[in-house]
């Protein structure tokens, strides 16, 4: 296939005004000594039909996988309106006039987020939730004060991984783990006492990695007493419908993944990173970020502002590098929210804690337990051996997501995660056959 | 471009008045210029104590941010709060209302390497070639 | 309104806020309730509805439809952005890209055709960029750049070199030396020769035992290709650090040149740019990076490989010498899809005629451009050119007014004020899917705003006037930082502020 559309008698006349004999004349500036003389050996050319055909993917017949990632209804409106070229296709909006569509959107995407986190202010979007905490962490250690980063050892294990690589050049002795309680699997708060001192920040997850609900008044007392800036992680946005916002507890940011919101699992991506904080530190904040202005006409009128602190502009000196984010999914987001409206965002979250506790009652009815007892939203770990679990998979259920490779402690377990898109039929075919 | 004749200037277009032991800072109407309309001023806190060449402020337009920076060693002892409210205040009156903060000057022979006014604008007028 | 009837195509401004059409019990929609409820309705602590507006199905479809009919895309006419290769996403992709929605991550059995897509695609970026080994991950170009300056400094540490300068060129786009900073290097700014080259003989003087790598654009961001770089490549491997290459400007040599053969060591691509994928308003994009055996082991985790069944499967770390993760998961996958889904569309005739086409358009309009305005180099350009204001200047007119003026002829403006080795500079990359009728169109407009800002310079100050807005006033936003709906400065109503 070609998209060009020049045909024969166009590419001669393109050829003369520049006043070359042939088009790979274009190419005389290249030293020859460069030039790759053969095909490249990359498949295709192939036609539609064949493409079809050959890009074919199939789900399992029944899951039951989160653990950052979530499977949740999307309303048929998110696709009809993101699928309009005029926004997926458009540009970054460094263009106001002509992008008023985008801007918009992304004030409202950032109005609705500040709003669900009880925050101030939210950026445009980042890559994930993992380079968001990364990037929240460099936030705080550009602060006055802020020499450790500490994080408790039940936040997603791939964005502690993360964290690291971000934070391996910035010179510090090591992420300070804090330790959870091998009974609740909440956040040991000793432990946490003992660790956090004024030149800490401090990033807690709730609910945490294994769908446990954190104690968060205790640790927001802790925080605010003895943390230099602290924040919450959330991974399972969906959490918002139903949980008391985080920005009631007071911390600094709350960051993490908003894919569940009219994002799907999409084998893995595209993420919805967010970032939402107080308006004092929007000069320190990474991301775009799009404000309310006026025209020449006084009418309103958005742009993206705060753009010094950028890439483009501030260069090396940059708070982010950020340049590209994920737009498109943040419109996702918006649009989701605003077809699922106040109401809509509480019952999905309200079943998908109705479903866990379901499946819950018919594991606990084979003698399976959740080997933490913690209260949960809507994901738990079950002890589960891999032969089991690879069993199980070969018959089209997935129970979980493994954790003994992050959580050797834990050993054979599965976090298994239940959404409003899973069926009373499919617990009890889990249970059956677990 | 306005290039008053009692002030002492710096290559990296900072303005400075002497008295008492102590100099008001800030920037010239050549930076003002170049950086377009000031949207926002942040300084350190009073009591800062800096050293030549140390940043004592951050000028932020809607195209570039600039650090501005301490003429001579010394103790930050005053800030302009007006400048919190009105940055534009940079833009209007660059040299009087727009001062930025007063150091209480450590060594007195630092302001000597300073340029004055007719060097400064020579300084300007072949930078801007 | 102000100065009198104005005819506008765009009915729709202002659209209000969406919190303005908010009303209780306003939305009607039907959650999915396979499970009882009524067991869970303590778990509520919140005390209250979510914050949100509440709104009906046909107010979220009406003001996101009204919204996007505020918007300029790609299938309405050319961006010529330069170092953005704007070029038509062909929807196929879409399609292809869609079937990947209901598939999780953690769903091994499902995800095993998925690796598989995502390794041909790895091959076939390897073989593009004559590169050994490659990563997905990264979700951006940036992320790659960041990704594979952390691989450079990785390679140092691993043997005990501490080097922390990376050389940029002034050409360079201003995420190279973000990405340096946060890779934990310090930068240092290498000028290019009068003719818009890096200097090779030059370079000596800037490289010493602290110098890690140069970061190098090729074409650069001015549309020249660095002859030398060969020559730059050994005089960096000589000195014991790397070239880092910044992918973006890809598109110019696909099929003709591999930056692996002219001596890149690591490098990023951007699938939204020479691949096609669509740039969604500001991402997602992806960033891959590309690098030589030797830094093969330092890559993010995981890695794609081979079970014994023969299937693909995920590997966490075969070597502890990677530098672990730079995303949660493995990036932003169906982007990769659809970059794959394009490369089997055009075949390797496809992407050479891509790269050809690329450039032969840039010198059209460049041939057709360069006696009504500024050409600051004489220099032979491939896929983008850049144009400056300094013959319009003089008249008062600037890059931004021009730009501005553009919009009125339907146009999205080039790339402005950017690199910034050129005054005003205006860098313009058709790419190769732009029609001749949209060329000629695009020469033409240039035409008048040479023509009016000879006759009646003034005019162009007050463009755009045919876009949905005139000029925002970027001082007021950057003044006040309204950045929400809750800002208590903001009327609530139908006139905005």
């Amino acid at each position: 296939m070609s998209y060009v559309s020049h045909n024969g008698a166009e590419l001669r006349k393109i050829l003369e005004t520049i006043g070359i004999a042939s088009p790979d004349e274009v190419f005389a500036s290249i030293p020859e000594a460069l030039r790759y003389g053969s095909p490249l050996a990359v498949g295709g050319p192939e036609d539609e039909e064949s493409l079809r055909r050959d890009l074919a993917f199939h789900p399992s017949r029944v899951t039951f996988t989160g653990g950052g990632i979530h499977r949740h209804y999307i309303p048929a409106v998110v696709d009809a309106i993101a699928s309009r070229q005029e926004f997926s296709t458009a540009y970054t909006p460094y263009q106001p006039e002509i992008s008023q569509g985008t801007l918009q959107a992304v004030f409202e995407y950032q109005s609705m987020m500040a709003g669900l986190t009880g925050m101030e202010i939210s950026n445009a979007s980042m890559y994930d939730g993992a380079t968001a905490l990364a990037e929240a962490a460099l936030m705080a250690l550009r602060g006055k004060g802020i020499e450790r980063i500490a994080v408790t050892r039940s936040t997603q294990p791939t964005y502690r991984s993360v964290l690291a690589t971000y934070l391996a050049h910035t010179g510090q002795d090591g992420i300070r783990e804090i330790p959870f309680d091998p009974k609740t699997g909440r956040v040991d708060l000793r432990a946490l006492e003992e660790s956090i001192s004024p030149d800490t920040a401090l990033f807690v997850q709730s609910p945490n990695y294994f769908g446990v609900i954190e104690p968060m008044e205790q640790i927001a007392e802790i925080a605010s007493r003895k943390a230099g800036f602290w924040g919450v992680v959330i991974t399972e946005a969906l959490s918002l419908g139903v949980l008391t916002s985080p920005g009631a507890f007071g911390p600094d940011v709350v960051l993490g993944e908003a894919q569940s919101f009219g994002n799907p699992a999409n084998a893995g991506g595209p993420l919805l990173g967010f970032l939402c904080t107080r308006k004092e530190h929007a000069r320190r904040m990474p991301g775009r970020v799009a404000g309310l202005s006026k025209d020449s006409e006084g009418r309103q009128a958005f742009c993206l502002t705060l753009s010094t602190r950028e890439q483009h502009i501030r260069r090396e000196k940059a708070t982010s590098n950020i340049c590209t984010n994920q737009g498109l999914c943040a419109l996702r987001a918006a649009v989701y929210l605003s077809a699922m409206g106040p109401r809509g965002l509480r019952e999905a979250a309200l079943q998908c804690a109705a479903g866990a506790r379901y499946l819950m009652g018919l594991l606990g009815d084979r003698g399976i337990r959740p080997i933490f007892s913690g209260p949960v939203f809507n994901e738990f770990v079950i002890p589960m051996d891999e032969g089991k679990r690879a069993g199980l998979e070969k018959n089209g259920i997935v129970p979980g997501i493994p954790l003994a490779g992050w959580y050797p402690e834990i050993g054979r377990a599965v976090l298994t995660t239940v959404t409003e898109m899973n069926t009373q039929e499919e617990c009890r075919c889990l249970a059956d056959n677990v | 471009m306005e290039i008053p004749k009692e002030l002492y200037y710096t290559q990296d277009h900072e303005w400075g008045s002497v008295e008492d032991g102590m100099m008001r800072v800030g920037i010239t109407d050549y930076a003002q210029h170049e950086l377009g309309d000031i949207v926002f001023v942040e300084f350190p806190e009073v009591g800062t104590v800096i050293a030549k060449g140390d940043p004592i402020g951050t000028v932020e337009s809607v195209k570039a941010v600039s650090e501005v920076y301490a003429p001579v060693d010394g103790e930050i002892v005053e800030i302009n709060e007006a400048l919190a409210d009105t940055p534009e205040l940079v833009n209007q009156d660059c040299y009087g209302s727009a001062w930025m903060v007063v150091l209480k000057i450590s060594d007195p022979s630092q302001v000597d390497a300073l340029m004055d006014a007719q060097a400064y604008r020579a300084y300007v007028e072949a930078e801007a070639k | 309104m102000s100065g009198g009837q104005r005819v506008t195509r765009f009915p729709e401004i202002p659209e209000p806020l969406l919190n303005v059409r908010s009303a209780p019990g306003r939305n009607k929609r039907m959650i999915p309730a396979p499970f009882d409820a009524s067991v869970v309705e303590g778990l509520s602590e919140a005390g209250g509805p979510p914050s949100l507006p509440d709104v009906s199905e046909v107010d979220t479809v009406r003001h996101f439809t009204r919204l996007s009919r505020l918007n300029y895309g790609i299938d309405h006419g050319m961006y010529p952005l330069g170092s953005c290769t704007m070029k038509y996403n062909p929807k196929i992709a879409e399609e292809i890209a869609a079937r990947l929605a209901r598939i999780h991550p953690a769903d091994a059995p499902a995800m095993g055709r998925v690796l598989k897509c995502l390794k041909t695609l790895e091959q076939m970026l390897q073989e593009i960029c004559g590169m050994d080994a490659c990563s997905l991950w990264p979700a951006a170009g940036a992320h790659g750049e960041l990704t594979g300056m952390m691989v450079i400094r990785k390679a140092f540490d691993i043997r005990g070199e501490k080097r922390r300068t990376v050389l940029i060129p002034d050409t360079a786009h201003g995420t190279n030396p973000a990405s340096c900073t946060i890779a934990g290097f310090v930068t240092k700014n290498i000028p290019s020769g009068p003719e818009g080259y890096l200097d090779a003989s030059a370079l000596g003087q800037h490289l010493n035992e602290d110098v890690a790598a140069l970061m190098i654009t090729n074409p650069n961001t001015l549309g020249i290709f660095e002859r030398e770089i060969r020559v730059i490549a050994d005089l960096l491997h000589a000195n014991g650090s790397y070239l880092y290459m910044d992918g973006a400007n890809l598109n110019a040599v696909m099929g003709v040149a591999r930056p692996g053969d002219m001596g890149v060591d690591c490098m990023h691509v951007n699938l939204h740019k020479t691949f096609s994928t669509p740039h969604g308003g500001g991402g997602p994009g992806s960033g891959p990076v590309l690098v030589k055996k030797e830094l093969a082991r330092f890559l993010p985790a995981p890695f794609i490989v081979r079970d014994e069944s023969g299937g693909f499967v995920l590997r966490a770390r075969p070597s502890e010498e990677s530098i672990g993760m730079v995303h949660s998961c493995l990036g932003n996958v169906s982007v990769c899809i659809k970059a794959l889904t394009y490369i089997l569309s055009l075949g390797p005739s496809g992407l050479r005629e891509a790269a050809t086409v690329a450039c032969l358009n840039a010198l059209y309009l460049k041939s057709r451009l360069k006696d009504l305005f500024d050409l600051p180099y004489a220099t032979p350009t491939l896929h983008e050119f850049v144009l400056s204001d300094a013959r319009q200047k003089g008249r008062g007119v600037t890059t931004m007014d021009m730009a501005k003026a553009l919009m009125d002829f339907g146009f999205h403006p080039p790339t402005v004020y950017f690199p910034l080795v050129v005054a005003g500079a205006l860098m313009i990359e058709p790419t190769e899917t732009e029609p001749l009728e949209e060329l000629d169109r695009f020469i033409a407009a240039m035409e008048e705003i040479a023509e009016t800002s000879r006759e009646d310079p003034e005019k162009l100050h007050e463009s755009p006037r045919a876009a949905p807005i005139s000029r925002v006033d970027e001082v007021w936003a950057a003044r006040n930082l309204i950045l929400t709906w809750s800002d208590e400065r903001i009327q609530p109503g139908e006139k905005g502020i």
